[in-house]
């Protein structure tokens, strides 16, 4: 068909704005984790001189090196930062499973017309500013604040959990919940209930027929909500910066004050690029994922 | 099929219940006379009238508006392009490259968005402000919109452009009578989608903006480092305000015009 080529054309425009803005930046980031820094301004050598022709072009790929990252790995603050943000994300990941799958579950046992609003009112706080919904919990946590009078009233209390880790987890699930319920909710309102009665025709319990049936048939949208919250979290600022304590190490406040506070602007950049190459992989799975459900709804 | 159980319904309400009572308690704490969190000292506005004599909270809201009208505009008209390409075009050349780098920026963290495009501009030496702000929202945005245009391409029946086609029309005509009229609910919500990011963009900005440029996001988060606050929770409902107003206008409009299609088809 003569309209198939041409329709690749609207392609050109998106992809030229993706590849200054997307795609050469990552480059940059990447040169300026080789680079060192240096008191100037930008805070970073070597750079390009130009006018010294391919002799400047030479003498500054010369002056790159790894010594950015060799600094990195031998300081216990960057690998203790690397791991505690895994273990924030899988953690969170994890609760956000086991509290968002019977939300999404409910959901789709409703009647449809009742479904509609209850999506709407899961997607809603998704609409509703970040920060926001987490200044929201610094009242509810902080010593003297709300959840510290209620629990006084019955007697209990008071809890310090604002400024601790238990906060970030707050945070991080309640942040992330509706990108865990939505893709949860896809496939459990798509699937077939006859296969349930077939389950229980044949003799299952609805428990069993809820882990023989429902729960295999769901794993794509388990894998869907697992990624869509583990990759943003690993390297989530916000949360730990507002609702963590000064002990609450993760990679997106690492890289923040690399480069608010110390002005390290190698620093920052390597700890990106750590931060892409440990992400890389879980972008990949999930970005094949979205393509085989578009291709699966064409 | 069987209704909810009571299973069910305590999961849903459970859910909703912690998803919205602690915005709930912000709102209603932002009409708190009392400046202390936890004391009710009665119901008053004056933490509203308090905005008003904030320029500074002003110009930040003018700034906000302007990056997220710009921003929100170019995103949707790339994203429109984009997806055509990506749903109409079937294999091309660096396609895979392609959707790539729409589906990265997605999941990407935004510090690492914020730091790559900080370096962009430093390195072509371009002065840090407005419009590095609204090029960065729109790069992001643009790939919501693009994936909330292309749900709505791939159901669109392609049969439809053929018969204009048919009729005489160029690719291009055909596409401005007859597939934009079709996937204009999307357009109008990818639009939506990208202002509503670019409005609440906290850290993006922070990296790519300049002197003069400060957006409410920046404003906001700079006062909440101090401590909670009236005011923010008083600039804060206004916002929540206006974004459910319209999300749930949308979601309303949408309603209606699905009963009108099933009123027709019956």
């Amino acid at each position: 068909m003569s309209a198939r080529p041409r329709s690749g054309l609207a392609a050109v425009a998106p992809f030229l704005w993706l590849g200054v803005f997307f795609l050469f930046p990552f480059f940059l980031v990447a040169k300026l984790s080789l680079s060192d820094t240096a008191l100037a301004m930008p805070p970073y050598a070597p750079r390009v001189d130009w006018s010294a022709g391919f002799e400047g072009v030479r003498a500054f790929f010369a002056a790159l090196d790894f010594e950015t990252y060799a600094r990195l790995t031998s300081d216990s603050l960057y690998i203790a930062a690397y791991l505690s943000s895994l273990k924030f994300a899988a953690v969170a990941t994890s609760l956000l499973l086991i509290i968002g799958y019977p939300i999404a579950y409910g959901m789709s046992r409703f009647p449809p017309a009742q479904r509609q609003a209850l999506l709407m009112a899961v997607i809603l706080p998704f609409w509703t500013s970040f920060l926001i919904r987490v200044y929201a919990w610094i009242a509810v946590l902080k010593p003297q604040g709300l959840l510290n009078a209620a629990l006084a009233q019955v007697g209990l209390g008071p809890l310090n959990i604002l400024n601790t880790d238990t906060a970030v987890y707050i945070g991080l699930v309640y942040a992330y919940l509706p990108f865990m319920v939505l893709p949860l909710y896809a496939v459990l309102e798509k699937q077939d209930q006859s296969q349930l009665e077939a389950a229980a025709d044949l003799g299952c319990t609805p428990s069993q027929a809820f882990w023989r049936v429902t729960f295999p048939l769901s794993l794509p949208g388990v894998a869907a909500g697992a990624l869509l919250c583990f990759i943003p979290m690993v390297g989530e600022f916000v949360i730990p910066d507002l609702l963590g304590g000064s002990g609450t190490l993760m990679l997106g406040k690492t890289i923040w004050t690399e480069f608010f506070s110390n002005r390290d602007w190698p620093a920052a950049s390597a700890v990106a690029i750590v931060l892409l190459a440990t992400l890389v992989i879980p972008i990949l799975l999930y970005q094949r994922q979205q393509q085989k459900m578009i291709e699966a709804a064409q | 099929m069987k209704g909810p159980s009571t299973f069910n319904r305590v999961s849903v309400v459970a859910g909703l219940a912690f998803l919205y009572l602690p915005i709930l308690l912000l709102v209603i704490y932002s009409f708190n006379a009392s400046r202390l969190v936890t004391v009710w000292g009665g119901f008053s506005t004056k933490w509203y009238g308090a905005l008003l004599r904030d320029q500074q909270l002003l110009d930040a809201i003018g700034v906000t508006l302007r990056v997220g009208l710009i921003s929100a505009t170019l995103a949707t008209v790339l994203g429109v392009l984009a997806a055509v390409a990506l749903v109409r075009s079937g294999r091309f050349k660096g396609r895979l490259l392609f959707s790539g780098m729409i589906f990265a920026p997605l999941v990407m963290p935004e510090v690492v968005l914020g730091l790559s495009l900080l370096l962009l501009f430093v390195a072509f030496g371009l002065p840090r402000g407005f419009w590095t702000v609204t090029v960065s929202h729109a790069t992001v945005t643009l790939c919501y919109a693009t994936v909330v245009i292309q749900a709505r391409l791939v159901s669109f029946d392609k049969a439809l452009e053929e018969a204009a086609r048919d009729l005489g029309c160029t690719p291009v005509q055909a596409f401005f009578a007859v597939t934009l009229p079709n996937i204009a609910p999307a357009v109008a919500a990818a639009w939506m989608l990208a202002f509503t990011l670019s409005l609440d963009d906290l850290v993006i900005a922070s990296f790519t903006s300049g002197p003069g440029a400060t957006t409410l996001p920046m404003r906001i988060y700079s006062q909440v480092r101090l401590g909670v606050s009236p005011e923010i929770n008083a600039v804060s409902t206004l916002l929540i305000g206006l974004v459910a107003t319209g999300v749930i206008g949308v979601y309303l409009v949408q309603q209606r015009r699905a009963r009108v299609a099933d009123l027709g088809a019956a």
